[in-house]
């Protein structure tokens, strides 16, 4: 089941300058939110504090507060734990091009030292069903390489990779940039199903995507969440000047 | 397709497709300039090598001065003995240190180390000889394969480490970051899934540093000693290929001269087929990381 995710007073840097500015925001459970946004505006870097992958880059911190479910990920938890439990998926799709199919899926429970080979054959198979990647690859699965796969089957191998370790939330980062429309459907019709089980957060710059996968919408601008809604809302009515300048295409 | 007057088979100007060729054949003669030196020993070695070539040789240790026959079985089974000392001091460090390097080595020790490691490829095989003499012959009072074998683990280090810092760097971020985004712990992350990933380059590395110091005779000199008889014994003077045709070959004797020949061949082929065996075994994954 996916849990809410709550956001307080979240600041983030990179050395001195200063990516997110006091954001606050409640991302209800079991639903899909979409993070729109011009280039630059901290997406990726809101997204990347939720589970704490913020700080791998040298000299990069954040600061404040994010509750996930009833885990409080900046405080009294190792990164690792909070990122066992919240999933992410990259803009490009990134398989570990040494392994199989298989190991890629199985990857992230067995080194984390889970090593029961028949439950890990059963989840690899369900993971891979929830990522509709199955009846494509389920003939290769221990002979071909991850990396054979075409772009749009390895970002879904990339997706049943983040849901093997069983998260409550998954953070989607552009995951559809750099992948032709049909696969960019499969990915989207994914997210449908997805959002029973889990809370997903996804970053976009496409935002007739937002639209059509997301129930809320954040809009961020220069590192501030500018406003944060029903997704009707935010298309239809925004209550901010800047907002409906952006989806109207104004700027950005 | 345009309808124009000129349409119809693509036609490549005269002088684009005969600057190709000339570069083609550039490229070409330079791959046989590489490889024809190579040939040539390898054929010449062959040629003078092969004849002092039998089952004795392979099996029998040197006979007294003057005796005709005799081998160099000793040698070669020293030379083995001392590389693996070698291998198993340069293989972990060199690669511990190349990843420290690359992982976490962004930093002034970082710096230090590099530096280290590079001037340390540049010191005069004859000084590493030295340095073993001193650190570990005269420690224990007497020549040893285990000092023959320092000084050429001593040797591979610096090539081991420069190369897997390479490889690993060439491993891309979001390899790593799709390792942390899946709670694998950092060091886990290195081994498992960054090592695992350039292990072909670092195997290349390592087979480069092997191939290097198998030939080494000066580090040997007053390491390993060498030594007429079998020997097993790691705390005892041993022989090597490469002292033995040293030996052989500044020699007054046209028989130790012949043998001097194959037992330059015998060294090369060693070291071919103990690269091709690395490998082959890295091919059938029978090296893949670590878990």
């Amino acid at each position: 089941m996916g849990v809410g995710i709550k956001v307080e007073h979240l600041d983030a840097w990179f050395g001195k300058v200063q990516a997110l500015h006091d954001i606050s925001m409640d991302i209800p459970a079991n639903h899909a939110t979409a993070i729109i946004g011009p280039s630059g505006c901290g997406k990726s870097t809101f997204v990347r504090c939720l589970n704490r992958m913020h700080e791998t880059i040298p000299d990069a911190r954040a600061a404040g507060k994010v509750r996930i479910g009833d885990l409080d990920i900046y405080n009294g938890t190792a990164a690792v734990q909070v990122r066992r439990r919240i999933g992410m998926v990259f803009q490009k799709p990134n398989p570990f091009p040494t392994m199989s199919i298989y190991d890629n899926v199985a990857a992230g429970l067995k080194l984390n030292g889970f090593h029961d080979r028949k439950r890990l054959a059963e989840i690899v198979e369900h993971s891979l069903k929830l990522s509709a990647l199955w009846d494509e690859v389920k003939d290769s699965l221990k002979k071909k390489s991850g990396a054979s796969l075409s772009g749009g089957q390895q970002q879904r191998l990339c997706i049943a990779r983040a849901l093997a370790v069983e998260p409550e939330v998954l953070l989607m980062d552009e995951p559809c940039s750099a992948l032709d429309p049909i696969s960019t459907g499969k990915i989207e019709e994914l997210i449908f199903q997805l959002k029973e089980n889990f809370t997903i957060v996804i970053v976009t710059h496409n935002m007739q995507q937002a639209s059509r996968v997301a129930e809320f919408t954040g809009f961020f601008l220069l590192g501030k969440l500018i406003e944060f809604d029903r997704t009707e809302k935010i298309f239809t009515t925004p209550s901010d000047k800047r907002t409906e300048d952006y989806i109207t295409g104004r700027f950005g | 397709m345009p309808n124009s007057s000129d349409s119809g088979p693509i036609r490549i100007s005269l002088r684009r497709r005969g600057m190709n060729h000339a570069v083609t054949l550039a490229a070409a003669s330079a791959v046989l300039l590489v490889l024809l030196p190579l040939g040539a020993i390898f054929a010449y070695l062959v040629y003078r090598g092969v004849g002092a070539l039998n089952w004795a040789f392979l099996t029998q240790i040197p006979k007294p001065v003057g005796e005709p026959g005799g081998g160099m079985a000793n040698a070669i089974a020293g030379s083995v003995l001392i590389l693996l000392i070698a291998s198993a001091m340069g293989v972990p460090i060199g690669i511990g240190a190349g990843i420290y390097l690359a992982e976490y080595g962004r930093n002034r020790m970082g710096d230090v180390i590099r530096f280290t490691a590079d001037v340390l490829n540049g010191v005069p095989s004859i000084v590493v000889g030295i340095v073993a003499y001193g650190v570990v012959v005269l420690a224990q009072g007497h020549f040893s394969a285990l000092a023959g074998g320092f000084a050429l683990g001593m040797m591979m280090i610096p090539t081991i480490t420069r190369a897997t810092e390479e490889m690993l760097l060439l491993v891309p971020q979001a390899i790593r970051e799709a390792a942390y985004g899946l709670g694998i712990a950092r060091w886990r992350t290195t081994l498992s899934i960054t090592l695992r990933t350039a292990t072909s380059g670092v195997i290349t590395g390592v087979m480069l540093a092997f191939a290097r110091v198998a030939g080494e005779t000066a580090p040997l000199l007053f390491t390993a000693f060498g030594n007429q008889y079998w020997n097993w014994k790691i705390s005892q003077p041993t022989a090597a290929l490469s002292l033995q045709v040293f030996t052989y070959a500044i020699s007054p004797f046209d028989e130790w001269h012949r043998q001097a020949w194959a037992g330059a061949l015998i060294l090369i082929v060693l070291i071919v087929i103990s690269v091709s065996a690395l490998r082959v075994a890295a091919g059938r994954g029978m090296l893949k990381g670590i878990g």
